[in-house]
């Protein structure tokens, strides 16, 4: 892996040629009472070896953009428009088989659940297996010695023996520590990670964090990380979305959407984050709650939340502007 | 492992002594098997020598307790039909019966469950909604009524296969079986089809809906995310997962068509035990019928038994006594 730092400036790309590009992504759900718009002009790039975090109020879109990342989007939603690239390679509308292929081997994924991502009628170590031989060139005696391998990397003591445990004879920090093997196991470049630490214990979830980090360090891994935890994105990512209402509201590097937060909602996201520095009386909210999808209303989707509509808001989407250090959808920075 | 089968072997005596206690009780209060046994004209001599004979002068328990000791040595008396021990009559059908009930479960394992796990993975596909339509006919017709369609479709009109009886049978020892002979494979296809139906049909259901349940769930998406091959994951991963209550239920349907084999027997005259049942029935013939319901419930027993062992073999969850998470 290159050993210079990558420091991406304001929402823009470093010079490398992106690893997982997004372009316009548009994903719908037909239903009887019409097409519901998932996501809508979803557009991003992740960079060899870059922790993209991706945050959001529930229902925002962030696993659904993981989802169609993988080619794993729940009939009927489907990819209505723009496009998905990996390395340069359209994978959006490849076949199944090809992009089966693809799951696993090059887009690693890690789920939000531990308790109920393994199968719970199989060891790990055949879990493991099952997926080293599916992708790598290997006979089951050397895929069991990297299963065992794996195991140690991600910190499962007497990784020799319990190779041959099943899911529910570990706790749910260790099962998710065998989640993050499975993704990892056939050394893909990528890994969605959706939620990896909502499901566990606070304690837990920092090791699980530092656990991920190190790794996707060490094996040069990009990461596409789904959380609502502002804290998770803050030490973890290189850089940071924001999604609202099935869109990218504001994208940019960690320390600028963290510390002068462009868009009216990103600013009262992080509003709604206790500081440590100073006692404060009363946390900040955002009054309101996110559009259903049915009924997002026109213009900016935040319009009847924002503290700072005006009319043009009200009538016109914002494209993503230079906002500063970052990028925001908002007509505030709107150079006319 | 040991301690649990003797656990459930104590556990299933009280419901021996159950049916035992009913067969016994159907034997000393259904009928008076003397007068059906003496017929028109007899003496009075006559009628005690054979009260005194059948013991039926001693009081209740003491009957009931010669009755244990007789059937628990296999022992259920004369037929008063063929007055022909009972034990032997029944050991004479019951290959029939046997071979007939494990070809119908055979065939509702083996074609069941494949459809029910196509018409899980295919919901929408013309085939998985003509097998739909289809599975609600064998469960909605009567076993008679598909039994003589089926006589009446391949013996009647067509005449590719018998319409009655077990066809020619070889003996290996005590045991007769039809699966020797052309003729007898031939008797067995239609009797097998008939009692078989109505289980394929739950059992492809039953599949069906366990495997649209188990396609949901986070470790079948896992699967797919980790790039399995779709076989390894529908066949390894999401139909073992549907086993535990498969097994159930089709451990459960083999007893019921050992034990409700009678009127697919009565329909096609195979020689087994549930015609032997229902002729039996039909003459009053208490030991036959005692025999028969007491065999029954130590066959439900027997297989309960089995399920509750390929539970452990199939879900490692019940495995109890390993080292456990923390």
């Amino acid at each position: 892996m290159s050993e210079t730092e990558t420091l991406p400036a304001a929402g823009s790309a470093p010079a490398t040629a992106p690893l997982l590009s997004v372009r316009n992504l548009r994903v719908e759900f037909p239903t009887r009472r019409g097409t519901l718009v998932a996501l809508d002009d979803v557009s991003f790039d992740i960079h060899p070896g870059e922790v993209l975090g991706v945050v959001g109020e529930s229902g925002a879109g962030k696993s659904m953009t993981g989802a169609a990342i993988i080619g794993l989007l729940e009939p009927p939603g489907r990819i209505a428009a723009g496009s998905i690239s990996l390395a340069g390679k359209r994978i959006d509308n490849l076949p199944y088989e090809q992009m089966r292929r693809i799951r696993g081997r090059e887009i690693g994924a890690i789920f939000q659940d531990p308790l109920t991502t393994l199968n719970p009628l199989y060891t790990v170590g055949r879990q493991l297996v099952e997926t080293i031989t599916t992708h790598l060139p290997v006979g089951p005696a050397e895929a069991r010695r990297r299963a065992i391998e794996w195991l140690e990397l991600v910190g499962i003591p007497a990784a020799a023996q319990r190779v041959d445990s099943y899911p529910h004879e570990f706790s749910g920090g260790m099962r998710q520590r065998v989640v993050i093997a499975l993704a990892l196991c056939a050394e893909p470049k990528l890994v969605v990670a959706d939620e990896p630490t909502t499901a566990l214990d606070v304690s837990i979830q920092a090791q699980v964090i530092a656990l991920l980090k190190r790794l996707a360090r060490e094996k040069g891994t990009a990461m596409m990380l789904v959380t609502h935890d502002m804290g998770v994105i803050a030490e973890t990512a290189d850089r940071v979305a924001v999604m609202y209402a099935g869109r990218i509201i504001e994208i940019g590097a960690v320390r600028s959407v963290v510390k002068e937060a462009a868009h009216p909602y990103t600013a009262g996201l992080m509003g709604s984050i206790p500081p440590i520095s100073h006692r404060v009386e009363r946390l900040e909210q955002i009054d309101g709650a996110m559009p259903r999808l049915s009924a997002i209303p026109p213009g900016c989707p935040y319009n009847p939340r924002c503290p700072r509509v005006f009319d043009k808001c009200l009538t016109l989407r914002p494209e993503l502007l230079d906002a500063g250090a970052t990028r925001a959808a908002c007509w505030l920075y709107d150079p006319k | 492992m040991f301690a649990f089968i003797v656990s459930r072997i104590l556990q299933a005596l009280p419901v021996m002594l159950t049916v035992s206690l009913i067969s016994f009780a159907m034997f000393a209060y259904v009928g008076d098997p003397v007068a059906i046994m003496l017929g028109q004209d007899f003496t009075e001599a006559q009628r005690q020598a054979l009260v005194q004979q059948l013991g039926l002068d001693q009081p209740f328990f003491v009957q009931f307790a010669t009755f244990l000791g007789n059937a628990v040595q296999g022992e259920f008396g004369l037929s008063y039909r063929l007055s022909r021990p009972v034990a032997e009559l029944i050991a004479e059908r019951a290959p029939a019966t046997l071979e007939l009930a494990l070809c119908a479960a055979f065939i509702a394992l083996a074609v069941g469950v494949p459809m029910g796990v196509y018409t899980g993975l295919y919901r929408h596909s013309w085939l998985s909604r003509f097998f739909l339509t289809f599975s609600l006919i064998g469960v909605s017709l009567p076993t008679f009524l598909i039994g003589i369609l089926l006589i009446l479709t391949f013996s009647v009109w067509l005449g590719w296969l018998p319409s009655f009886g077990r066809g020619d049978v070889a003996r290996l020892g005590w045991w007769s079986t039809g699966f020797l002979s052309w003729s007898g494979i031939k008797a067995l296809i239609l009797p097998a089809i008939t009692l078989g139906l109505f289980q394929l049909t739950l059992i492809m259901r039953l599949v069906r809906s366990e495997m649209l349940e188990v396609l949901r769930t986070d470790y079948i998406k896992f699967a797919r995310a980790r790039g399995l091959p779709n076989r390894m994951v529908h066949f390894g991963h999401a139909l073992k997962n549907t086993l535990v209550p498969v097994i159930t239920i089709a451990g459960l349907q083999l007893g019921a068509i050992i034990a409700f084999a009678i009127v697919t027997e009565t329909v096609f005259q195979w020689p087994g035990m549930g015609l032997l049942f229902i002729q039996s029935v039909g003459a009053a013939d208490i030991p036959v019928m005692a025999a028969y319901l007491m065999l029954i419930a130590a066959v439900f027993v027997t297989i309960n038994l089995i399920v509750d062992l390929l539970y452990y073999a199939v879900d490692p969850r019940l495995r109890i006594g390993r080292g456990g998470g923390h």
